[in-house]
């Protein structure tokens, strides 16, 4: 990224630096450096697993040599520091290694998870907002009547409900009494079986909507109450403007802000909800992978998993941060401590 | 077009959500504390058909082995509790202690603490359990209950620290410290008293996540092993059964939602109560 930053000026003159551009380059270093912080957390973590890694590579009544030739292999013969500096050089090249188990390339085999998990995230976060920000606004607009009331009350089970307990009621209304949607599974050929996939991800997304969106909608009628009740609305009502149009004008850019970084939350765990979603639905994707590797001791794979989706989220945060920044120009001077 | 700008939400009296509240909340506690002496049937026992539909004799049913649904759900009330008091009393120790020293550390302490709190939240709750459980070889109550915990501890540590931090600059603090009182002695007479209520709601709110968290690592397989009824794990076992016996897989899904739902009521309710500028509204 080009700083304005002309020859000629011994010194930039701060003022010259567009602030959103200043946040935005202090707000990536701080990504890395979470990245980083987020990567000795997991070599941590990992490390506090019981047992030598290398007892995975190897079955019960092993020989010395054996174990030995296999912590050579793992490289837990090694001293911390040494294995640490490997194990960052690795991920900054994004090499996560090869599976104990299957002995396939770990980036590739989520690349391929990454084909179920991805799309049900997004199909799950755009029913969400597609439910909760009209509902939210109506909610908040209409509180006084019964249909506002009724609303805000249904959108409380968002935080009360777990959501594979909405997939499994789903699967018994749509799957098992209405037999209309199947229970399940993904199609060995995954998306090239295009109409079998697109079924199958139907009931998943349609849980993660819900309860995601009934979530995200407490927020959205929190935010259209504040607008409601500011000053500038009303002063715009006063100048003659009419509700919609005051609204729209005025309340949407400064609603949005404090939703855009629930988005961003919400997003993220969307995102980490799908582990949970993809067992009700048997569903190969990122989820099922992590748990798998957990079963079977196998490291790269659990280490690969926590960390793509470690920086996922890291990754959305930051997009949030940035997003709210172009919206609320107030903001732009500020890092917040949460950035 | 006629329509109010700002009206205020028809929200019901505190009290009453208050209520709602206690006896939900109430009611779990009542039925936790009654499978300590008494159940209706041998826990583990087959006593009935497999997959009874509910009856008289088996208020809910049998699961597919012929064991009393109604009494395996009321020992779900009481791990449910179990989990949730210890997650919240593990995360609030460890949370509150670091949350404080981190408001009292130096500026730089103090900031490489927030970023690495703001880090470990970015760390999903469920992942972290999962990761704790898979690190104790044997899944306990005990392994969820200590991973839950410690997930929890680091949301609770940056809202102390914020919250302490807030008191901090007060001009009673000042006065404290001219007049000599050691730091232990200002936290524990001027610190903790003023940031409990605020955090009180938090831990109830908590303790509503942790239930569910624990029902989805039982649900996944990760949490505590068979002779502990999980509700998550009875709705795991239920799904495969749930065209002959759907009830099987909706009452603990009922008890788990009506309990969370108690604590967020409960939480509310205290938290308009406690907090003045909400009371008005």
């Amino acid at each position: 990224m080009a700083l304005p930053f002309r020859p000629g000026y011994s010194v930039p003159d701060k003022a010259r630096i567009p602030p959103i551009l200043a946040y935005t380059i202090r707000r990536t270093l701080i990504l890395i450096a979470s990245l980083f912080i987020a990567a000795v957390v997991l070599f941590v973590l990992l490390r506090l697993l019981p047992g030598d890694p290398a007892n995975a590579l190897l079955g019960v009544g092993a020989t010395e040599q054996q174990i030995a030739a296999a912590r050579a292999q793992v490289g837990s013969d090694q001293p911390l520091y040494v294995q640490f500096a490997a194990f960052i050089g690795n991920l900054a090249r994004l090499d996560l290694g090869t599976s104990f188990v299957s002995r396939a390339s770990v980036l590739t085999e989520i690349g391929n998870r990454m084909a179920v998990t991805l799309p049900l995230t997004l199909f799950g976060f755009v029913l969400a907002v597609l439910l909760a920000l009209p509902l939210g606004i109506l909610a908040a607009v209409r509180s006084d009547k019964w249909y506002g009331t009724a609303i805000s009350v249904v959108s409380q089970l968002g935080i009360a409900i777990p959501v594979f307990w909405v997939g499994i009621l789903l699967v018994t209304l749509f799957a098992i009494n209405l037999r209309w949607l199947p229970s399940g599974g993904f199609p060995l050929r995954g998306w090239r079986n295009f109409g079998e996939a697109a079924t199958g991800m139907i009931l998943p997304s349609l849980t993660i909507g819900l309860v995601m969106g009934a979530s995200l909608l407490r927020y959205v009628r929190a935010a259209t109450l504040d607008v409601l009740g500011s000053d500038y609305l009303r002063t715009a009502r006063a100048l003659g403007a009419s509700f919609p149009e005051a609204l729209v004008r005025h309340g949407l850019r400064n609603g949005s802000v404090p939703v855009i970084s629930i988005l961003g939350i919400e997003l993220a765990s969307t995102f980490l909800g799908a582990v949970v979603i993809e067992r009700v639905f048997s569903l190969p994707g990122l989820g099922s992978m992590l748990l798998l590797a957990i079963q079977q001791r196998d490291y790269p794979n659990v280490q690969g998993v926590l960390f793509v989706s470690t920086l996922l989220v890291l990754i959305i945060g930051f997009a949030a941060d940035i997003a709210q920044r172009f919206i609320d120009p107030r903001l732009r001077g500020r890092v917040s401590a949460a950035a | 077009m006629s329509t109010t700008i700002a009206s205020a939400p028809a929200r019901p009296p505190r009290s009453l959500i208050l209520w709602a509240g206690l006896i939900l909340v109430g009611l779990h506690v009542a039925t936790g504390l009654l499978s300590l002496v008494w159940l209706p049937y041998e826990p583990t026992g087959m006593v009935g058909m497999r997959l009874e539909g509910p009856s008289l004799v088996h208020w809910i049913g049998t699961d597919r082995l012929g064991r009393d649904l109604f009494t395996q759900l009321m020992i779900g009330s009481r791990i449910a509790l179990v989990v949730g008091i210890g997650a919240v009393a593990i995360g609030a120790a460890i949370g509150v202690t670091l949350g404080i020293l981190a408001a009292f550390a130096s500026k730089w302490l103090d900031d490489a603490l927030a970023a690495t709190l703001d880090i470990l939240i970015a760390f999903p709750t469920l992942l972290i359990a999962m990761l704790v459980v898979a690190a104790s070889d044997t899944a306990s109550l005990w392994s969820a209950i200590v991973a839950l915990g410690i997930a929890l501890s680091a949301i609770v540590a940056r809202l102390t620290r914020i919250l302490a931090k807030r008191v901090l600059v007060m001009d009673y603090i000042t006065a404290a410290r001219t007049s000599g009182s050691s730091w232990p002695k200002i936290v524990a007479i001027h610190i903790l008293p003023n940031i409990w209520p605020t955090l009180s709601v938090n831990f109830a709110l908590q303790f509503g996540l942790a239930v569910i968290a624990e029902a989805s690592l039982s649900y996944l397989g990760l949490g505590a092993p068979p002779p502990n009824a999980s509700w998550g794990r009875m709705l795991q076992e239920a799904q495969g059964t749930v065209y002959t016996a759907p009830l099987g897989a909706i009452a603990p899904g009922l008890a788990l939602v009506s309990l969370a739902i108690g604590v967020n009521l409960l939480a509310d309710g205290l938290r308009d109560s406690i907090d003045p500028t909400r009371r008005a509204r």
